[in-house]
């Protein structure tokens, strides 16, 4: 058997090889991660990773326009769309109370909720540079 | 805004003038009406739009680096025995204003891994950013401010 490879399939081959390794890395990340927000760490930009040299790989494969035309826009949605969803997850976390890994060595989230009447105010901090950060016992 | 549409209208016409549609004669197209507006430019009047192109192109390629670096840098700590991170929840103080540069601000560091976005404050003066790897805040600071948003301030301003 003989294998013909043309330049045009070793780019989709090797680009497709990449999105698919870091979707690996998204999947394994996210069952090594000791907590929810390392956990979407590891996964929601891997994955976008994955998704972005994968569409690549399709708009390579197929040279056409109109292909490579809705291979962009996907990307720019997925890139669009991921970081609002993960903001929501994160937040929503943060407030119910999910726990931190223990190893976590600053909070400046803490008591800054200002909870009354169902909604969550947040409060800004005055962080002037070179200045107090009181870091977790 | 008006230079680009002229830019993009450009562009239009040199692809239906030479009837081949196609991503690399847009591209083509593009650069040429870029370098006609730019002989126009005492024409238009003061525009920044001829700094701005080369900000934003700038501004695409440095949040590619970082992206592609940070996820490598993620994908180590993943595929490594013994988990190395540092977590911490960090208030970054915004110098950005507009409801527009914090939502890049924002997105941005979210889509970069290891960091992820999780609140601003109500009067947009704080964000608070979950980091997985921290030596010292301050440095985390001034890495985000120096880095994504003084980015981000130019290609507003």
């Amino acid at each position: 058997m003989e294998i013909d490879l043309t330049l045009r399939d070793g780019i989709t081959l090797a680009l497709m090889a990449v999105g698919v390794l870091f979707t690996l890395v998204a999947a394994i990340g996210v069952l090594r991660m000791p907590d929810l927000y390392l956990r979407m760490s590891a996964s929601t930009k891997a994955a976008t990773m994955g998704v972005g040299f994968i569409m690549l790989a399709v708009a390579v494969r197929f040279n056409d326009l109109t292909i490579t035309t809705r291979a962009l826009a996907i990307i720019v949605f997925v890139y669009l769309t991921a970081p609002v969803a993960a903001h929501m997850i994160g937040r929503a976390g943060y407030i119910l109370g999910v726990t931190l890994y223990n190893k976590t060595v600053l909070d400046d989230l803490r008591g800054h909720y200002i909870t009354k009447r169902g909604t969550h105010e947040l409060e800004s901090v005055d962080v002037i540079l070179d200045k107090e950060s009181i870091p977790l016992e | 805004m008006n230079v680009l549409l002229l830019n993009l209208l450009l562009a239009l016409a040199w692809i239906s003038l030479t009837g081949e549609i196609s991503e690399e004669n847009f591209a083509f197209g593009f650069i040429l009406g870029y370098g006609m507006l730019w002989l126009w430019r005492g024409l238009l009047g003061n525009s920044t739009y001829f700094l701005k192109v080369f900000r934003v192109i700038n501004f695409v390629l440095y949040f590619l680096k970082e992206l592609v670096i940070a996820n490598i840098r993620v994908a180590i700590e993943v595929l490594t025995p013994n988990l190395k991170v540092k977590p911490a929840i960090v208030a970054i103080p915004l110098s950005v204003k507009s409801s527009q540069e914090i939502t890049l601000l924002a997105n941005l560091i979210t889509l970069t891994p290891g960091t992820l976005s999780l609140d601003v404050s109500d009067d947009k003066k704080t964000l608070y950013v979950h980091t997985m790897y921290m030596g010292d805040a301050d440095d985390f600071r001034r890495s985000i401010k120096e880095g994504f948003e003084k980015r981000v301030q130019e290609v507003f301003d």
